[in-house]
């Protein structure tokens, strides 16, 4: 394994002779006739920040609680450390779980309710007493253990929440939705503590969120989940800039999607005729579509560029359009441009000086354009 | 709205406290009376409670009442515990609706119908079995029939609100399913459990119709024995026996408040 600081630097899913920590094998679970999984293969590695990510209702909360075995899957199996999860109870699984509405219990103290898993398995007093006090330190509620969970803010009960599924040490942590509650201020800071935390303990993480951003900042590898299915695993930018299908690149920031033809297609480049632009659409890298094949080409809104008045127009990769729409989120402007065939895209620009907001306004007609390497070609 | 009542508020106020506590004032006041006519006032005297603690037949009616109520209030609370389990926490089960209609019926079933249905399937009981002999162990099954369904509504509310995940971290710590019950669910719902067994306590205690119905020789419980007391006459003893009980269960509710509130705070 390469030298790293953590597991996140040494990129371990691209070793093929690593063993992968948690393996999930062909994995069904139906509710009734839903399918809420369906068909499910993952290789989690050991030491990752592992990020389920999908809408609400595509199955990642009924992934994670099969991990923790509180859901028996309909097929298919589950692997964690090279053993089968098949006949093992919740209770005798290397795995804790952080739960969405923190599953505090209200009549123990927070240091009883940090206490808790370790009094299960025998350890002595005293260690228990220094562990408890030592997990509590570590996410920064040292003074709270004699508090009841209700005398708490949210942001201290997430924090107990977290010390009592770290405090066994397990080899897996599950989190489901863990800054859901949170406001958005104490959100941000939080998903850097998570991750400095992770790193710090070594172990693995599983998190489940519906929050693209908070996956994109913490997560060593996202899965994007869609209707029980998983559409894509990889690091953050390889979602991001390399989504392999329409529903990844919508659902993970803003996509402009052009629909067109395949006319020619080489090893260094693939041109599509689309009725959106003027030109032909040029994507670099070698293509995979065949001539005439039907397919969307994929640009984000910060690669497309505004082409200044005057100069020569491109021949490709290129439209005019008017300015609908300016959201200005004050570091940036995002400007929604409507073609002359009707179909709006988004184009984003940052806002380098205080006076650029005189440059582009409502209603202004635009040229804009993108380089080749920028566009992304998803076979419908 | 300014700091001042207005007058109709307090004297519906008034009003309401009256018909809700005269009577029992009363009650209690002419407890303390001289006379043996019980609606005449001749002068203070405890001589009533004096007389009460030489009458065995309200004593032993008392006790008899007691031990029936409390036997019956330990069981209603475990069949309707684990009534309450069945309901909420076994999902959609085959036959729920009607388990749970079952379970409620005694709440909305009239007495007399208990108590009469109850007498004539003791009678071929003992016919045909021999047992059980109609008496104390009698009035308690059917006391615990319907006290059930009180106990399961109590409880099956708190047990409703109780957030599943709960039972499922303290699985997940490495709990065992049957000490998640019993460090986790039991300590949650023990108020209501507590709250369905003074219920059941009380509605067993003052029963007078099924108790009735299913009592056999020898066996006259308190509502009973003032029922048929008072056929022949009210006697001061009673209103001493009412003002003795008013005090113990004021007294015992007045407690069990403190308790729960300093609990929650």
């Amino acid at each position: 394994m390469a030298v790293g600081a953590g597991g996140i630097q040494d990129k371990p899913w691209t070793d093929p002779k690593a063993q992968p920590f948690v393996r999930i094998q062909g994995v069904t679970k139906y509710f009734d006739d839903v399918a809420a999984v369906n068909g499910v293969d993952l290789n989690i590695c050991r030491g990752e920040f592992f990020a389920l990510l999908g809408a609400s209702g595509c199955g990642k909360t009924t992934l994670l609680r099969m991990l923790a075995g509180f859901e028996t899957p309909s097929a298919g199996k589950i692997f964690i450390d090279g053993v089968d999860m098949a006949d093992i109870p919740p209770y005798r699984r290397p795995v804790n779980m952080m739960f969405q509405s923190y599953a505090l219990f209200p009549h123990m103290t927070v240091g009883q309710n940090v206490a808790f898993g370790l009094q299960q398995e025998d350890v002595a007093k005293p260690e228990i007493a220094e562990r408890v006090a030592e997990m509590l330190e570590l996410v920064q509620i040292g003074e709270l253990a004699r508090r009841k969970p209700d005398q708490l803010s949210g942001g201290q009960r997430q924090r107990v929440a977290l010390a009592r599924a770290l405090i066994k040490r397990p080899k897996l942590v599950l989190l489901d939705e863990p800054l859901g509650a949170l406001d958005r201020k104490l959100r941000e800071h939080t998903q850097f503590e998570l991750v400095n935390i992770q790193e710090k303990l070594g172990m693995t993480f599983v998190i489940v969120t519906h929050d693209q951003e908070e996956a994109m900042t913490m997560a060593s590898r996202v899965c994007v989940m869609n209707a029980g299915m998983v559409e894509q695993v990889g690091t953050p930018s390889e979602v991001y800039e390399y989504p392999n299908s329409r529903f990844v690149a919508d659902f993970i920031g803003t996509a402009n999607l052009f629909d067109g033809v395949v006319t020619s297609s080489t090893a260094s480049e693939t041109r599509v005729h689309s009725a959106d632009l003027d030109g032909e659409i040029v994507v670099g890298g070698g293509g995979t579509a065949a001539v005439g094949a039907t397919v969307s080409v994929m640009v984000r809104p910060e690669k497309i560029q505004v082409v200044p008045d005057g100069s020569p127009a491109p021949s490709f990769n290129t439209a005019c359009g008017q300015v609908r729409e300016i959201a200005y989120l004050g570091d940036m402007s995002v400007y929604h441009v409507e073609l002359p065939s009707g179909k709006r895209i988004q184009l984003s620009r940052t806002n380098l000086l205080h006076t650029a907001d005189t440059q582009i306004s409502w209603d202004h007609t635009v040229r804009f354009e993108w380089h080749p390497a920028n566009g992304i070609l998803l076979v419908i | 709205m300014n700091g001042r009542l207005p007058w109709f508020a307090i004297s519906v106020l008034v009003l309401g406290y009256l018909f809700l506590y005269s009577p029992i004032v009363s009650l209690i006041f002419y407890s303390f009376n001289e006379s043996r006519l019980v609606t005449v006032w001749a002068g203070f005297s405890t001589k009533w409670y004096g007389a009460l603690m030489h009458n065995d037949a309200l004593l032993s009616g008392a006790w008899l009442s007691l031990q029936i109520a409390f036997l019956t209030a330990s069981v209603a609370v475990v069949l309707g515990t684990l009534a309450a389990f069945a309901l909420i926490r076994f999902g959609n089960f085959r036959g729920r609706t009607l388990f749970a209609g079952m379970v409620t019926a005694p709440l909305v079933m009239p007495e007399v119908i208990t108590g009469l249905s109850l007498l004539l399937l003791f009678v071929a009981m003992e016919g045909v079995l021999g047992w059980p002999e109609r008496g104390m162990m009698t009035i308690v099954i059917a006391h615990a029939t319907f006290a059930t369904a009180y106990v399961t509504v109590v409880v099956q509310s708190r047990l409703g609100q109780i957030d599943m995940s709960l039972e499922e971290a303290a699985m997940d710590l490495g709990a065992r399913p049957f000490k998640v019950v019993r460090v986790i669910t039991l300590p949650l719902i023990w108020p209501a459990m507590l709250a369905g067994w003074l219920l059941a306590f009380t509605l067993s205690f003052d029963d007078l119709v099924i108790a009735t119905f299913t009592s056999g020789p020898g066996a006259k419980t308190l509502p009973m024995e003032v029922f048929s007391s008072v056929r022949m006459g009210v006697s001061p003893q009673i209103n001493a026996l009412a003002t003795i009980f008013i005090v113990v269960v004021t007294s015992m509710v007045v407690i069990a408040n403190q308790v729960a509130f300093r609990r929650r705070a």
